[in-house]
């Protein structure tokens, strides 16, 4: 019997996990996919919202601020990428400057501190290769950037140090009411606990509807992206944004916090909860709109296309907490933007709700620091020099690209909640996420995976199952 | 920090050549740094034959033409370290090197010479729509699974993009009992070698389609077949001429790309066009002491050619680091109408021995066409082609008379005159 059970491994997931861990319970997260992050938590836009476009009052405008001022100080600890670049919302012609001064009230409502709206010249002085149409801009100072795999991987692997428990590839197939808490059926067993926690993305309504006679509905919108080579990562330094539409912010053109150059996403309503294929149409689209933004788009830098779901709730707002009818099953539902930034903020407040419900006690130890890891890349030359005495393995080279150590790839390994696929090791180490995306490095690290895993080679995938890269020896089929 | 004479940087074909040609000119204290566990280079998993005619007059395999210049570099007694990665370059030609022996290692250099040679463009440049599965490989990719580690990457495969080493891995393939369902090109010409065509796909029944693309890509987790489309004059598919083909593996040979990324860190003026650094007659780039050769500079078809290039980078390398002063005015050389680029871009005449090579490729299949060559606007030199393509390299040979016939020349330009195909 478990206290608490989290469903889903996602950003909110994870973040519920490290929160949740501060207390004495037991607890399990279930996640169907072979790794944290697989779903929108690696397919977004990586931004860390000032929080001046959500409605007033509204839990994401709640929660978007305080998440927002709490990502440098959790990013600094947890050793995540993060940027505080700032965005820019621009306009294109005199008319739509009263909107800008619209959202500035709209900011100031929700408590975003540092507004301002700058006109064409200084606009243009701060990004110079905007397009040459804009009139002026809304500048909000507490935007970022962040890096989206680490935000969720980083806080599950706290959980993990701090004794809750993961299971992956588990599916949950069915959730019921018992005397005493909840039974939770899997592909992977039956699971017992206290109190559920409900952070499984599109699928977060399915299992509302189970248990609560408060239905939900999540109607998936599909954005596409394109990411582009580190070469052209400072075309822009702030992340343009262009006018709100209403249903989403639009196409935006942006920094990662890695530092390629990113930009998406659109905006497909009502899409199948299993579809994030990429079309023609889509990332024209993005292109197109893209060019609105910016001048002289090197589309010929593009090194991968993408697409996420937003796990859009029908009534347009975050669904926190129990549902009246069933006490002890706690939502964390319809996370659309700004979801990854709201994702600390909402984990705090479930966590302490679950615990209250609990009345779990605070452990007297919480492991506060991520297990040892480092980028090589980033490092000066001295740096690096010391980093290799301690280990000969960071003067090998795996990954040229993004300049990636096989002392790094077995850290991904070998760390808590370690990578088991190469979609792990590239979301842990960036070894593969670079401008040949893994044509070099992908034979290397899929032997290493093999060695550190005690795996034939051919078992090893690149995230699921059945996606195998190596389908046989030669003269098999002679 | 040590100090070297000469230090190459990638121990392919290009680094070798471009060694052991130093060497020649007296140069000794030479340091060959390659991030692989082996010299040689992509030619190590080139194990088809066809290399060499042009050098050695004998058709040899990839492994056969790098061991003759292995051999000759241990003869030599040339210095190198192999899984050496180099990390940074300065413009004062400071190289900063990585291994698991010496961990990082700061050598300043009196020459280096860029031989880095090229990768492939990934799936992500060609923006194919669809999911991201697993079995989609770049062409290169596959040939080191298959011929170095003895690994198969599919049984059902398509090969998107004509590019040499696609058509060279169709054959590959098909002689390891793969069935090679097809090989699609966007464009309505091949940009692979004719002889590759004929004796990897025509001799093995594998269909070449020109004019089609992949257009969408099935399979959530291991791909599960692509939507085969025929496009129009502008590349853009054809509505209603979609098909499905199921494959368990994509083969992508879609263009190579010379890997310049030190290149850039010391500040070397790279060309658009070739994406490889602009470079004059002996091969030096715009920061002097630094040449390049090979792939690196930009994409050659024979390896015969990288050698014969390197050899020269090294020759001018050697020259540069003995301090041989070269004076005179340089003269530009344009890429003119239907030319994509030359190399070199420079020329400074005082430096041409018998004969300087320019070296180019067509913008499009010219078939009954003239190359031109014009000093200062006015024809030197004219030469009927029968057929011309982007995919296979030209070149032309410039006499030292030429140019002290004209001391006051400015300006070269090469161009193609006159096509049926227009």
């Amino acid at each position: 019997m478990y206290d608490s059970i989290i469903i889903g491994a996602g950003v909110i997931g994870a973040n519920i996990a490290r929160e949740l861990a501060r207390y004495d319970l037991k607890i399990a997260v279930l996640e169907k996919m072979s790794d944290v992050c697989e779903a929108t938590s690696k397919g977004n836009s990586g931004i860390v919202h000032s929080g001046y476009d959500a409605k007033p009052g509204t839990l994401k405008a709640k929660y978007n601020l305080t998440g927002n001022q709490m990502m440098p100080e959790l990013c600094r600890k947890l050793n995540i990428p993060f940027r505080q670049n700032g965005s820019l919302t621009i306009v294109f012609n005199q008319e739509k400057m009263a909107e800008l001064e619209k959202l500035i009230e709209r900011g100031i409502e929700n408590g975003v501190s540092g507004l301002m709206i700058l006109d064409r010249e200084t606009t243009m002085k701060l990004e110079p290769n905007l397009n040459d149409a804009v009139v002026g801009s809304l500048y909000a100072p507490t935007a970022g950037i962040v890096d989206p795999f680490q935000l969720t991987i980083g806080p599950a692997e706290i959980a993990v140090q701090n004794g809750v428990k993961f299971f992956l590839s588990t599916e949950v197939t069915g959730l019921y009411k018992t005397k005493q808490g909840f039974l939770v059926k899997t592909n992977n067993g039956n699971f017992e606990a206290l109190t559920v926690i409900n952070a499984a993305g599109v699928f977060a309504d399915d299992i509302n509807n189970w248990i609560s006679e408060r239905k939900r509905l999540i109607r998936p919108r599909k954005g596409e992206y394109c990411l582009f080579d580190k070469e052209v990562g400072n075309l822009v330094e702030h992340t343009i944004f262009q006018l709100p539409s209403g249903v989403s912010k639009g196409v935006l053109v942006t920094p990662t916090a890695e530092g390629n150059l990113l930009i998406g996403p659109n905006s497909l309503p009502d899409n199948d909860k299993f579809d994030i294929l990429t079309s023609a149409e889509g990332i024209q689209y993005v292109l197109d709109t893209a060019k609105k933004s910016v001048r002289n788009l090197p589309t010929n830098q593009i090194i991968t296309g993408f697409a996420g779901l937003r796990a859009s709730e029908k009534d347009g707002d975050f669904v926190l907490g129990e549902p009246e009818d069933v006490p002890g099953f706690f939502n964390a539902l319809g996370i659309e933007s700004p979801g990854l930034t709201a994702a600390p903020a909402i984990a705090v407040d479930l966590a302490t709700w679950v615990a209250e419900y609990l009345r779990a006690q605070l452990k007297a130890e919480y492991i506060e620091k991520r297990v040892e890891y480092h980028r090589f890349a980033d490092l000066s030359t001295q740096e690096k020099q010391e980093l290799f005495k301690s280990d000969h393995d960071y003067g090998k080279v795996i990954c040229r690209c993004e300049l990636v150590t096989l002392a790094e790839i077995k850290n991904a390994i070998r760390r808590p909640l370690g990578a088991t696929t190469l979609d792990g090791i590239k979301r842990r180490t960036r070894a593969g996420s670079g401008r040949c995306q893994g044509g070099f490095c992908s034979p290397r690290i899929l032997e290493i995976l093999s060695e550190e895993l005690r795996k034939d080679i051919r078992e090893i995938v690149k995230s699921s199952e059945k996606s195998t890269y190596l389908v046989g020896f030669d003269k098999d089929m002679l | 920090m040590e100090y070297r004479d000469l230090v190459i940087i990638g121990a392919g074909p290009a680094g070798l050549a471009a060694a052991i040609s130093a060497y020649e000119q007296g140069i000794r204290d030479i340091l060959i740094l390659e991030r692989e566990n082996f010299l040689g280079g992509i030619l190590n998993q080139c194990v088809h034959n066809g290399f060499g005619l042009h050098t050695f007059h004998e058709e040899l395999t990839g492994p056969e033409y790098a061991s003759r210049y292995i051999d000759k570099l241990s003869d030599l007694k040339i210095e190198y370290m192999l899984e050496t990665m180099v990390i940074d370059i300065s413009e004062m030609r400071n190289v900063i090197a990585i291994n698991e022996k010496r961990g990082v290692m700061e050598i300043q250099a009196g020459a280096i010479i860029l031989a880095m040679g090229c990768r492939e463009r990934p799936r992500g440049a060609l923006n194919i729509p669809g999911s991201r599965p697993s079995g989609i490989y770049s062409a290169g990719t596959a040939q080191k699974f298959v011929n170095l580690d003895g690994y198969l990457p599919g049984r059902e495969i398509v090969i998107l993009g004509s590019g040499d080493i696609g058509l060279i891995m169709a054959r590959r393939l098909t002689l390891e009992g793969v069935n090679v369902k097809m090989v699609l090109e966007i464009l309505p010409y091949s940009s692979g070698l004719k002889r590759n065509i004929v004796q990897c796909l025509d001799d093995y029944d594998i269909p070449l389609k020109l004019s089609h693309t992949v257009t969408k890509i099935h399979g959530s987790e291991r791909i599960e077949g692509v939507t085969v489309s025929q496009v129009d004059e502008d590349l853009m598919p054809i509505p209603g001429t979609e098909t499905y083909v199921s494959c368990d593996a994509l083969l992508l040979s879609v263009g190579l790309i010379p890997e310049n990324e030190l290149s850039r860190k010391a500040n070397v003026t790279i060309n658009p066009k070739t994406q490889g650094p602009i470079v004059n007659e002996r091969l030096e780039t715009s920061r002097p002491g630094i040449f390049a050769c090979g792939n690196v500079l930009h994409v050659h078809d024979l390896v015969d050619y990288v050698s014969e290039e390197a050899a020269l980078a090294g020759k001018n390398a050697a020259d540069f680091i003995k301090n041989v002063s070269s004076e005179g005015l340089e003269v530009e050389i344009f890429a003119g109408d239907g030319v994509r680029y030359t190399v070199p871009n420079k020329v400074n005449p005082i430096n041409v021995e018998k004969y300087l090579p320019v070296r180019f490729r067509v913008t499009k299949v010219f078939s009954q066409a003239t190359v031109l060559v014009e000093f200062d606007n006015l024809p030197v030199h004219k030469k009927k082609k029968t057929i011309m393509t982007p995919g296979e390299m030209e070149q032309v040979f410039l006499p030292k008379s030429w140019f002290t016939e004209r001391p006051f020349l400015r300006k070269i330009t090469v161009r193609i005159e006159g096509d049926e195909n227009a």
